[in-house]
């Protein structure tokens, strides 16, 4: 025969305990090991909030003031952390407003589970009030999402949430829970997820994938490394740094990448991309072996695909069977974790410098520096550049401080320049470049590592979208520092404007608020910086501040982030003004 | 590899779960990938659910596409084939008004011809069925419609493949 029947049912030993659905909630929770929830409360959500009440000791629950801030927050916590973020809100307006930071989420790869009310099961699908099909609406966003309609079936539900948010390539799952399953009793009993039929989280590495890449990287002559979060995901910074360190090979970062090997790494040539640095992107197109690891080859990353490392021998470390062969095909698929595959292949390459390679970067670095980054840094116009506020909280920081930036040309600045000396550190909305992600991350990045540095930097632009958590960041004593880089314009759009559309500046020019009022209004120290012989002593004091500080800094308005692939270019043409 | 679009039959082993449906139909449409037909039932496995989809794509694409299937946490292993690598079935149901069935001569030929089973018969219509290859449902609807049809559908290809599909020992592997 070829088939056969296969049960897939365990008995369990321990006793339950009769309680209901929305306490059950709380206690998988706890189980889970969760300290802290960003959410916002509502008609079909309340029986848990009620039951938070009575765990307070135990759970945070911290009150958003949208509930987009947060699933923000939950990222933000999810990627200084390394553990799952957890996000809940109420059915309808409460769970369509989870949808943004879900997409964020699922697209750069971070845990996080979002609990969501919804109407009791006899008005599911008949329009009642507050009813949306979330579960509907949330799956080509989630990794995965179910509803519950039982009490019985909420510990396993919420188990197999967060291992499945968790395991092989992270991501966000929702779990929608009516309210007639929250009120309703049933033996509680909790056992955590280790499995789940059919879900592979880690493909299996194949040695011989591995000997395969060795030999590539062995005999190549101008090897080149494209790390992605996948290093961060997998914990594999110390890997990394061993294989780049004996073979002596270049490595760059995609966005997602950054700091998970330190700025000042003598092999650390800066980042690829749209928006990346000279050298990796123009030597993209001239190494022999490119070696891809824990990165996607995103479109913002190669450009034009068919002119992108054509020359090379690509090797592809992915975790993810289903991005192999996606955009770039791969002569060596190295599947599996990132962290172990760098062990097992670590003993099998030889040691090597590319001393002559690497002075291509250097030269490379070297016309960059002239043309853009001592501008950037060193600027002697009358504006104050957005490069000089990175290099000065760079000084001030010692290069120790998490930055969450927000989209726009202030995040390309940030993630250009930032100093970073520890991995976890950079904490940007990577590949849906949601505008408004900063200042909530940068809540959740700072209460889940108190004794870290956090610096939010935003445009005027984003900022605004999400404006309303200062009063998140007021109530919960958040001591995140905010920065805002003010050109009174939506930048990065009118940068393109001014690129490629004529500089007509269509509906980009922003008239602004009094922002330190603003931030004043919800109790936060706050300043504005217009001239550059301030900027130092501003960013000394914000640094310094034991508490939450507000810091705009008035910037030239129609300043250019440079170098620049433009779109549909390949990575080669970068322009350099 | 064939760089031609061409037909493929893609069978997806599953959990039987609500909401799997729309996860895998939404594959297909942010590719833009028309669905030819689908077809969704319980597999000789017991929980196990089976789709049958066609779609008309290059190999590189559906290579592609079997990826995004799998990566989906309830999905158990998903195979595209090539028409020919399998045994499938299209059923089609043709309702016709019973006079035609004694008045026109030729209807009964076609019946009989094309092996066409009548389903029922009552005083104001009756059915036929017939299963086989999309090309012989289409060419007794082309028979039929000269006399008038009054309804007519067609089910989604099912089809069973040549080769062994090894789901239980996979099932086991994931059970220890
Ligand atoms: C939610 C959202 N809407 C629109 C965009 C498109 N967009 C990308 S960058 C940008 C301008 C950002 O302006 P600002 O926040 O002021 O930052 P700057 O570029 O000036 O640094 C816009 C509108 C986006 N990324 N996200």
């Amino acid at each position: 025969m070829e088939t056969q029947t296969i049960k897939n049912t365990k008995k369990s030993t321990k006793t339950t305990e009769r309680i209901s659905g929305s306490e059950a909630i709380v206690r998988c929770l706890i189980e889970e090991g969760v300290k802290i929830l960003y959410g916002y409360p509502g008609g079909a959500i309340m029986p848990v909030y009620d039951e938070l009440y009575k765990y307070q000791d135990k759970i945070h629950h911290v009150l958003t003031r949208h509930e987009q801030g947060a699933t923000h927050s939950a990222q933000g916590y999810a990627r200084i952390s390394g553990n799952v973020g957890v996000a809940m809100a109420t059915s309808g307006p409460g769970a369509t407003n989870l949808i943004t930071g879900i997409a964020d989420a699922q697209i750069d790869s971070t845990p996080m589970v979002c609990i969501t009310g919804q109407v009791s099961s006899h008005l599911l699908g008949s329009d009642a009030f507050q009813e949306t099909d979330i579960v509907g609406i949330s799956t080509p966003v989630t990794k995965w999402n179910c509803q519950v309609t039982r009490a019985s079936q909420i510990p396993e539900a919420i188990a197999k949430a967060f291992y499945i948010a968790k395991s092989g390539r992270p991501g966000p799952v929702l779990v929608d829970i009516t309210k007639d399953a929250q009120f309703e009793e049933f033996d509680f009993l909790y056992e955590k997820c280790t499995k789940v039929r059919s879900y592979v989280p880690i493909p299996k590495t194949d040695i011989k994938s591995v000997e395969a890449a060795a030999k590539l990287i062995n005999e190549a002559k101008k090897p080149f490394v494209v790390w992605g979060q996948g290093i961060i995901l997998s914990e594999a910074e110390e890997a990394l740094k061993a294989v780049i360190e004996k073979a002596g090979i270049p490595a760059a970062w995609t966005i997602l990448g950054a700091s998970a090997i330190p700025t000042s790494h003598p092999l650390n040539v800066g980042m690829v991309g749209m928006h990346g640095n000279y050298a990796p992107n123009v030597l993209t197109n001239e190494c022999d072996v490119l070696i891809a690891i824990g990165m996607r080859f995103d479109d913002r990353v190669t450009g034009k695909l068919d002119e992108y490392a054509t020359q090379a021998k690509v090797i592809h470390f992915e975790i993810d069977p289903s991005e192999v062969d996606k955009n770039v095909k791969s002569d060596v698929a190295v599947l599996g974790d990132a962290k172990a595959s760098l062990e097992l292949i670590l003993p099998l390459i030889n040691e090597n410098s590319h001393t002559e390679w690497h002075q291509n970067f250097k030269d490379l670095y070297a016309i960059e520096y002239e043309k853009v980054i001592k501008g950037d840094l060193y600027p002697t116009k009358e504006g104050l550049t957005m490069g000089e506020v990175l290099k000065e909280i760079n000084i001030q920081s010692k290069g120790e401080a998490a930055i969450v930036s927000d989209v726009g040309q202030h995040q390309m600045i940030a993630c250009r320049y930032a100093e970073f000396n520890q991995t976890k550190s950079n904490i940007t909305s990577g590949g849906l470049g949601t505008m408004g992600f900063g200042l909530p991350a940068a809540i959740g990045a700072k209460m889940a590592a108190p004794e870290r540095e956090v610096v939010s930097i935003s445009g005027d632009g984003g900022y605004q979208m999400t404006i309303q958590e200062l009063g998140t960041i007021f109530q919960q004593k958040a001591a995140v520092k905010i920065v805002v880089l003010n050109n009174d314009f939506l930048g990065m759009v009118r940068q393109w404007q001014q690129l490629f559309f004529d500089k007509r500046y269509a509906s980009t020019e922003m008239v602004n608020p009094n922002f330190v009022a603003i931030a004043e209004g919800y109790y936060i120290k706050a300043r504005k910086v217009t001239k550059r012989e301030d900027l130092a002593e501003a960013v000394a004091e914000m640094m310094a501040s034991k508490e939450a500080y507000f810091l705009e800094v008035c910037v030239e308005k129609e300043g250019n982030v440079f170098p620049m692939v433009p779109s549909g270019a390949s990575v080669s043409d970068i322009r350099l003004e | 590899m064939n760089t031609e679009k061409q037909l493929f039959a893609i069978s997806v082993y599953t959990e039987n779960n609500i909401g799997l449906l729309n996860r895998i139909s939404a594959i297909f449409q942010r590719r833009h990938i028309n669905i030819e037909s689908i077809n969704s039932s319980p597999s000789e496995i017991e929980g196990i659910s089976k789709f049958t989809i066609v779609v008309s794509m290059t190999e590189v694409n559906i290579k592609k596409i079997i990826g995004q299937i799998e990566k989906q946490v309830e999905v158990i292993k998903a195979y595209y084939h090539d028409l020919d690598e399998v045994i499938y079935q299209i059923s089609g149901l043709f309702k016709i008004k019973s006079e035609l069935l004694f008045e026109e001569r030729q209807i009964q030929n076609i019946i009989k011809e094309s092996n066409a089973r009548i389903v029922t018969v009552n005083k104001d219509f009756f059915v036929l069925e017939k299963s086989g290859k999309k090309e012989e449902i289409v060419a007794l609807y082309n028979q039929l419609s000269i006399f008038g049809i009054m309804q007519y559908t067609r089910s989604g290809l099912i089809a069973v493949t040549k080769e062994e599909m090894k789901i239980s020992t996979l099932l086991e592997t994931y059970n220890n």
